[in-house]
């Protein structure tokens, strides 16, 4: 680091120079260096104080019991509140649904436009980021005509809340394909397929066994995203009149704000402990994919 | 991308971009079938985002019997409720832009300056990474517990410490509430976003402008600014869409009329059947649409620049 700008010193003055400047520059960089830490140590302190007081805040509120007493009733009230598990159980499918169609529209698409049709990658591209361009409220405006004439038309399936998947895929699409791609990007997937067909196998077969397997951070980082938007997706459900798990807790918070502020603490610590476990389990580069797939549009 | 050298021992027949020569329809065939392949995404997107967004734009200019008007359109410029809503909008979106990115990037440049592999580092960005996505309802419930009117700071203050500071919780509900939540949620936020671009200041600058005789002023002023301004720019731009799009923690906390754009959205869709005029709404969509695509379009400009020094 320094030794260049030492070199030419201590040669023109062999001991003193390099004696002199030697410590006094380690001096001042520790000096430096304490006071940087202060600094640091006060924006933590209050910065993520700032951050983790409501969290607290929330687990205060939600055990408050009578007079003063502490009480996890609010979390046993959450099992026993029929529109709330209903809730849950509806959000969740819409999470499954919405990992599986994500993966379904965007692995086989994203392969074939680095394989056979790389001219088609920038509008892909392109497609996958727009939904930041356009507010959830603004695709909800645009979107209900389209649902409600799915509900006169399509039946009991038209009907459904699950029928949200279809738009919670839309909105993960940035997300999602920023984390697959940083995947893809990481293995010479031209290669890969090009060996698996030689050998005999189809596409499905090919993007199923070798594909899938070489990105399994990239999916899982997309699937864990796709669950989180799902399960805090509020906008499009409220405004389109489905009961998904926001929608129930807002519900709810206007006639017992204690089980609402317990339910939001425990999906807000199952999202962590999500987060969690694809930082722990993905291998390599899963964290990576985690960061990209939240900074939109780099 | 690097599919070109490994494409030479397919058959020829295979889609290639070389010289056209014999079996040229066969070839076009194949290389329409390969397009073909994209059909279904480019389908669902046009069906589940194109579509809408026609819709919007369409509907904007359209009258409920379906002629072209320019009422709705211009009632965003005078009609007094939708120009302060506008106007509200942006500058809570500026404001808790600003303070977001000023907090997030002392953030993040506290994380940046210590153990890059240390413990701190990895609980500060999962736990922002958690934070940034929790916007909407669950938010307001947070902040409902920590400074409503039976929340844990307005309690503290109101009968443990005996201060008449946020005693009244009122201001909570109101634009200055949803301004301290949307702070909140800048923050994380920026956290994730700028925290690469601070990684790529490289020790080596440090270092080079203390060698100089440069401290932390000179550093900033000359090297680390200029570097960074782009990237803080870019971010910046991000919070706003980021502010200015959101709606569920609004439609949670604020209980008295529609003081912001996205909540006057929300009235038009839920009133429409009533007064008759559901197009009112397009034409505010469409506002939204715009201002954000003028956004993220300047925010392409600056990307593209800020890529040549940080990556």
């Amino acid at each position: 680091m320094t030794a260049t700008p030492g070199g030419p010193l201590s040669a023109a003055a062999p001991d003193g120079g390099a004696l002199i400047a030697r410590p006094s520059g380690r001096g001042s960089g520790r000096r430096g260096s304490r006071r940087q830490l202060s600094i640091r140590i006060a924006i933590f302190v209050v910065v993520l104080g700032y951050l983790i007081l409501p969290l607290f805040a929330m687990l205060e509120f939600s055990t408050r019991g009578d007079y003063g007493s502490r009480t996890l009733g609010s979390y046993a009230a959450i099992f026993n509140d029929p529109n709330l598990t209903d809730g849950i159980v509806t959000s969740l499918e819409i999470a499954v649904l919405t990992v599986l169609g994500m993966l379904f529209l965007l692995v086989p698409t994203m392969v074939w436009t680095i394989v056979r049709v790389p001219r088609m990658r920038r509008a892909v591209e392109f497609l996958c980021l727009l939904p930041l361009a356009i507010p959830a409220i603004v695709i909800v405006v645009g979107i209900a005509p389209i649902y409600r004439w799915m509900g006169q038309n399509l039946g009991a399936v038209g009907a459904s809340p699950l029928t949200l998947a279809l738009i919670d895929i839309i909105l993960v699409l940035p997300f999602a394909y920023r984390a697959i791609e940083a995947s893809l990007r990481s293995i010479d997937v031209a290669t890969l397929a090009d060996a698996s067909r030689s050998l005999g196998a189809g596409w499905p077969r090919t993007i199923l066994q070798v594909i899938v397997p070489n990105i399994r951070g990239g999916i899982l980082s997309a699937s864990v995203l796709a669950i989180a938007l799902v399960l805090g997706e509020y906008t499009i459900s409220s405004l389109l009149a489905f009961d998904t798990l926001q929608v129930v807790i807002y519900l709810l918070g206007k006639r017992d704000p204690f089980i609402s502020v317990a339910v939001s603490l425990a999906a807000l610590v199952f999202a962590f402990v999500l987060l969690i476990v694809i930082t722990r389990f993905a291998p390599g580069g899963a964290r990576r994919g985690q960061l990209q797939a939240e900074e939109p549009l780099t | 991308m690097t599919d070109l050298p490994v494409s030479a021992p397919r058959p020829p027949t295979a889609q290639t971009v070389g010289p056209a020569s014999g079996g040229a329809g066969a070839r076009r065939l194949r290389g329409l079938g390969n397009y073909l392949a994209l059909v279904p995404f480019h389908a669902y997107v046009g069906l589940f985002l194109i579509l809408p967004t026609l819709i919007v734009a369409v509907g904007a200019f359209t009258t409920t019997e379906g002629q072209f008007t320019l009422d709705n359109v211009s009632r965003l410029f005078t009609d007094e409720v939708y120009v302060s809503a506008f106007t509200r909008s942006i500058q809570l979106a500026v404001g808790t832009a600003i303070g977001g990115a000023i907090i997030g990037g002392l953030l993040a440049w506290a994380v940046v300056r210590g153990d890059p592999d240390g413990l701190l580092r990895q609980v500060v960005i999962a736990v922002s990474g958690v934070l940034a996505q929790f916007g909407g309802v669950m938010l307001a419930f947070a902040f409902l517990a920590t400074f409503g009117f039976n929340g844990l700071v307005t309690i503290l203050f109101k009968d443990v410490l005996q201060v008449n500071i946020l005693t009244d919780a009122s201001w909570l509900y109101s634009l200055t509430g949803l301004a301290v939540v949307y702070t909140y949620f800048q923050i994380p936020l920026m956290l994730i976003i700028f925290l690469p671009s601070l990684d790529g200041l490289r020790q080596e600058w440090y270092d080079a402008s203390a060698s100089l005789g440069g401290g932390a002023w000179s550093f900033w002023r000359h090297v680390g600014g200029p570097i960074l301004a782009p990237a803080f720019l870019g971010a910046l731009l991000l919070l706003f869409t980021n502010a200015f799009s959101a709606y569920a923690t609004a439609a949670a906390l604020i209980s008295q009329g529609s003081p912001i754009i996205t909540l006057q959205i929300a009235d038009a869709m839920q009133s429409e059947i009533v007064l008759g005029q559901e197009n009112v709404g397009k034409a505010l969509a469409l506002g939204m649409i715009i201002i954000v695509s003028l956004v993220m379009l300047l925010y392409a400009l600056i990307q593209r620049r800020a890529s040549r020094w940080v990556r």
